[in-house]
């Protein structure tokens, strides 16, 4: 019911590489555990509400207040490729 | 007794140097870790013993829960190096109660798994039988406690990964309610299932380890405002005129004869007790197992994004040069970075939210929660807690189940639904099959009453010995 198409389909929303041989067996084992939560489809959900959370908790707001960040240099110590305070990428436009 | 193998009230109350304990564990890490591999790093010592109700005690951490400055990695290739900039709000709580953070333990990447061999870094073995897996994904913290290399130590749970490699290691862990303890700083798996809670050698020193990390954050959304109680005064042995829920759906082919019969006469222990029991239904358990594989691959695949090399982490190298652009080094470092169940978990989620395939799939498992959640709403109108099995089976072979990842999804059955429907859960000992492995017996409640599984737990545990059995190794 999935295709190799759909995987590498999926593999590109994703944005990771796999090579032919990866791309195959995933076709495999995602077309298996689908199958496997078909099973879903044996329950009538038409009038169920979906629960994507379980708390009564809706929107959570705080007050607009300044408060203390961590400090940049912190934070610019992860960084894998720097230059400055900024992170540093490969090019995104030609 | 050898100091690696007391508890942290032991410690307190006996005022045990805590300095020579972790000298003591360090000892035992030395001596056994080549065989169970529960630990990736020692944190470096302090100077001083801290100040508080956990002063001093040693405490293993998973690897994905941030200390500032400490490399932190969810045992994936994609986060070396990663050194977080702050403490995760329980590392926080635990230095302010002044526990002394001792080490990193192994886990699945990225807490995907039921094992503990889907670390970069390589498995984890079961200290009760090396051959074994320790179950997962908070495996590494499992077999540490188990083992006497930690004290006590930290999980997270987002299927059953403290329940079930607790019920494999013979040790006691605890899922707190969904929003007990607060989640800033634990790298996320599925944010709306994820709870941090204790691996511990028995359930005192559980209800003492969250004493110190429940509570509300302002940093987490998903926390809850709901007054945290002195857990350690549940340590109470009476279980008089308290009602038991025995799910029908939970005893059911393909469970161990052995599991069956120690949970069955953990329940016979209980209603002698004074306790009552009464069968019930959760009629959409079979369900469950289908949901959770939609719900938390979803989630992980939207937080998984982050991981994309620009800035922590790896980059790949393939992908350093300057002349390749931004989408080339995504695909590299993703690529390189994720092992294969990570791969796969975040494929499934993303089709699950793909445009077209989001109704089908993802929103019919929400609908489907629901149900689950309802079963377990309607059920604790009758009954206090819920007992079953934590696993179907004791622990199973390393390699066994590794290229059937169906298999692997089913051995967490009897946890899953727990974390859809938020409550709170507890697996203590309960025997030991012929194999000389240890078996869990799981308990269930209602959100934010953790006092009644310290109360039946504890109750349990004094009439019996199990968690008192060490491996031999």
């Amino acid at each position: 019911m999935i295709t190799r198409k759909d995987v590498e389909y999926v593999a590109k929303l994703a944005r990771i590489g796999f090579s032919e041989s990866e791309i195959e067996q995933f076709t495999k084992e995602l077309s298996a555990i689908l199958e496997y939560i078909g099973k879903l489809n044996e329950l009538d959900v038409s009038k169920v509400e979906p629960t994507s959370h379980v708390l009564p908790i809706k929107n959570v707001y705080r007050e607009d207040v300044l408060k203390k960040s961590l400090p940049v240099s912190d934070v610019m110590k992860i960084a894998v490729v720097k230059d400055k305070n900024q992170f540093k990428v490969p090019k995104v436009i030609e | 007794m050898n100091l690696h193998e007391l508890t942290a009230h032991q410690i307190i109350k006996d005022k045990v140097n805590p300095r020579e304990v972790r000298k003591s564990l360090e000892e035992r890490i030395a001596s056994v870790d080549k065989k169970v591999k529960a630990v990736l790093r020692l944190c470096p010592d302090e100077a001083e013993v801290g100040k508080g109700v956990l002063s001093g005690i040693p405490i293993a951490t998973k690897d994905n829960i941030c200390i500032k400055d400490n490399l932190t990695t969810c045992a994936s290739h994609i986060l070396d190096g990663f050194k977080p900039p702050y403490d995760a709000t329980v590392i926080s709580k635990l230095r302010n109660a002044g526990a002394s953070l001792f080490c990193s333990t192994n886990m699945d990447e990225f807490a995907f798994g039921s094992s503990t061999e889907n670390s970069f870094y390589g498995p984890t073995h079961n200290p009760w039988d090396t051959t074994r897996v320790p179950g997962g994904s908070s495996g590494g913290s499992a077999a540490a406690v188990s083992a006497g290399e930690a004290t006590m130590a930290l999980g997270s749970d987002t299927g059953g990964s403290i329940r079930q490699p607790a019920s494999f290691c013979g040790v006691v862990g605890l899922k707190p309610t969904y929003g007990r303890v607060s989640r800033y700083g634990l790298i996320a798996f599925g944010s709306s299932l994820d709870q941090i809670g204790p691996l511990t050698k028995d359930v005192e020193d559980s209800a003492l380890l969250l004493n110190v990390i429940a509570g509300y954050d302002p940093n987490d959304s998903t926390s809850v405002d709901v007054l945290v109680p002195d857990y350690t005064k549940s340590l109470v042995k009476d279980v008089k005129g308290l009602k038991i829920g025995i799910p029908k759906e939970y005893f059911i082919e393909g469970i161990d004869k052995e599991v069956k019969d120690a949970v069955d006469q953990a329940i016979n222990l209980l209603k002698k007790s004074g306790a009552d029991y009464k069968e019930i239904s959760l009629p959409h358990t079979e369900y469950a197992v289908p949901t959770y594989y939609i719900v938390a691959t979803s989630e992980a695949s939207s937080n998984l994004a982050r991981f994309d090399g620009v800035q922590y982490g790896l980059r790949s190298k393939a992908a350093k040069k300057e002349v390749s652009d931004l989408i080339d080094m995504y695909f590299a470092t993703r690529e390189a970075g994720f092992g294969k169940e990570a791969k796969r978990r975040i494929m499934l989620g993303t089709y699950a939210l793909s445009a077209g395939y989001y109704e089908a799939y993802y929103l019919r498992a929400l609908k489907v929660r629901t149900l689950i959640k309802r079963d377990f709403d309607e059920a604790f109108k009758s009954v206090d807690c819920i007992i079953t099995p934590t696993s179907p089976t004791d622990a199973f072979k390393i390699g066994e189940k590794t290229e059937d990842p169906l298999s692997m999804y089913l051995s967490d059955i009897f946890t899953i639904s727990t974390n859809l429907a938020g409550i709170p859960g507890i697996s203590i000992p309960c025997g030991f099959t012929k194999n000389n492995l240890p078996i869990g017996l799981q308990i269930l409640a209602k959100p934010f009453a953790e006092e009644t599984l310290f109360r039946v737990a504890y109750t349990y545990e004094q009439g019996t010995e199990w968690h008192k059995q060490k491996p031999k190794l």
